[in-house]
């Protein structure tokens, strides 16, 4: 199982679970599964060309995707996954 | 009527209620706080201003507070100081450093932003409040929240300088160092916010706090005699600080305060941390998020959340941005305080070597008035400086040991 952290602004989709659990190879993959038992989840994440939007960041056992393979990093049994909105600071 | 009107989200406008919030829920994008410049055109004047107080306050029109109890009563209005010695050595005709090295009480810019916030949080109800920090911000944080009895959580890196770490500790708030990077921090930070029903000052108060640093822009023009400089050079984290400089000058304008907006807005950072000025250079309009290394650790935010607006500013003004290596970042910081008796900290030396390089390239040109923002004290950031000042000379109790010393004969005489 692959934990998926659940940001405040998505947690009407997730009946206001901050913490949900999922099986996927890849991050990509994760958002579709996500979509299917929280419909709405993908397109809150992606814009209308599946990218993900400019202030959406993902981390992957706590290293940003996109030092990792962005969407296409994959995921193994046991990973912990945080999505962030607009990520704040400075 | 309320000089807030909504915050609203900047990517896609969908607005919201004035509340502790600072994402957009529909598309993620950050929110701003929208106001209602009708109603603050008909209050605000050049005099009302000029007869305000000597510190950020005299803007509170142009401040997203409703009250006047403020936290922070004297935070700004630091001084815009003309850098005669400086602007002769690189070449500049007129010259200014607006020295935030002076602010109160924590001598660096994040006064303003954290009097804005705390202000802000308290009017919103909150006891505790809490910040993600390079070291400025916790550091005005903790006294702030000192001041204004309300409890306080810092977050700082493991790897901040010893003076950045004192200047919580003393305060007495709970410092927590995390094991990693800034962007760890305030990763971290974003996730317990959620938790929480804590006022983290750039997290959920963002929209609030970031409306701050815009006195800055504000000062600079009453100190000209309420003219734009034509050119400003400021350093770079978040991009949150160049952001809202631009965005106060064309308030200014909107309200009629000044009649035109005529600067060029320039970026610094430090080549160990640069994601905003690589995608400049690069001609891009979204930047990479990078593993930051440098000296220069107040601006260590290697995913720097205003990084796209900071792009997009400096890119509508027609200005530019640069980096310079750690080596510089101390030149820097040597050259300001041997020319202008200003010690700033390591974010000062990127500013201030930025500065050289832009004009070296022509970018900043003999005759133009130009402004560089010095927004730290180098009383935090010794590590930086320690190895390179030398050491006192050092003689006995007597007369003839200074004389020989220094060289000088026994009548006075040669100042060796």
């Amino acid at each position: 199982m692959i934990k998926v952290r659940i940001p405040t602004p998505l947690r009407p989709l997730t009946k206001g679970q901050g913490e949900v659990e999922t099986t996927a190879g890849s991050v990509v993959e994760m958002i579709e599964t996500l979509n299917s038992s929280h419909p709405g989840i993908k397109d809150r994440l992606c814009d209308e060309t599946g990218e993900l939007r400019r202030f959406v960041n993902i981390y992957v056992n706590e290293e940003d995707i996109r030092f990792l393979k962005g969407k296409e990093t994959s995921l193994k049994d046991g990973d912990e996954v945080s999505i962030v909105p607009a990520i704040a600071g400075g | 009527m309320s000089k807030m009107k909504a915050l609203v989200c900047r990517e896609c406008g969908k607005e919201y209620p004035t509340k502790a919030i600072h994402v957009c829920e529909m598309c993620f994008g950050p929110l701003e706080v929208k106001y209602n410049y009708e109603e603050i055109k008909k209050n605000v004047s050049r005099k009302k201003i000029e007869d305000g107080p000597h510190s950020m306050w005299r803007y509170l029109d142009l401040l997203p507070v409703e009250g006047t109890n403020f936290v922070g009563p004297h935070a700004g209005f630091t001084p815009l100081v003309r850098a005669n010695n400086l602007g002769a050595y690189l070449g500049l005709d007129e010259l200014y450093i607006k020295n935030d090295t002076v602010n109160h009480p924590t001598l660096s810019f994040k006064d303003r932003v954290v009097a804005v916030a705390l202000t802000r949080a308290r009017e919103l109800g909150f006891e505790t409040v809490a910040c993600a920090s390079t070291g400025n911000l916790a550091n005005s944080v903790s006294a702030h929240a000192a001041a204004a009895n309300l409890h306080c959580y810092v977050f700082i890196p493991g790897d901040l300088e010893a003076a950045k770490v004192l200047g919580n500790l003393i305060y007495k708030p709970h410092v927590v160092e995390v094991e990693g990077n800034y962007d760890d921090v305030n990763r971290l930070c974003s996730e317990i916010a959620g938790e929480h029903g804590w006022a983290f000052v750039n997290i959920n108060i963002r929209p609030y706090y970031a409306e701050g640093s815009k006195t800055l822009a504000f000062e600079t023009v009453e100190q000209l005699g309420w003219k734009t400089p034509d050119q400003v050079v400021i350093p770079m984290a978040s991009g949150s600080l160049l952001t809202k400089i631009w965005k106060g000058l064309h308030e200014m304008k909107a309200l009629g305060l000044i009649d035109e907006v005529r600067t060029k807005i320039n970026g610094a950072q430090a080549e160990g941390c640069s994601p905003i000025s690589t995608a400049f250079k690069a001609g891009r309009d979204f930047f990479k998020p990078v593993k930051p290394k440098t000296i220069a650790k107040s601006l260590a935010i290697g995913n720097p959340a205003d990084g796209y607006y900071a792009l997009k500013a400096t890119a509508e003004s027609h200005g530019s941005m640069d980096m310079v290596t750690d080596e510089e970042v101390v030149d820097g910081i040597k050259l300001l305080a041997q020319t202008e008796g200003i010690f700033a900290e390591t974010a000062g030396g990127v500013t201030i070597g930025v500065l050289k390089k832009l004009v070296k390239q022509g970018v900043i040109k003999k005759d133009e008035v130009t402004v560089a923002y010095i927004t730290g004290n180098g009383l935090k950031t010794q590590e930086a400086v320690i190895d390179s000042v030398g050491r006192p000379v050092r003689i006995q109790p007597s007369l003839v040991d200074f004389q020989k010393t220094f060289k000088m004969g026994k009548n006075g005489g040669g100042d060796a």
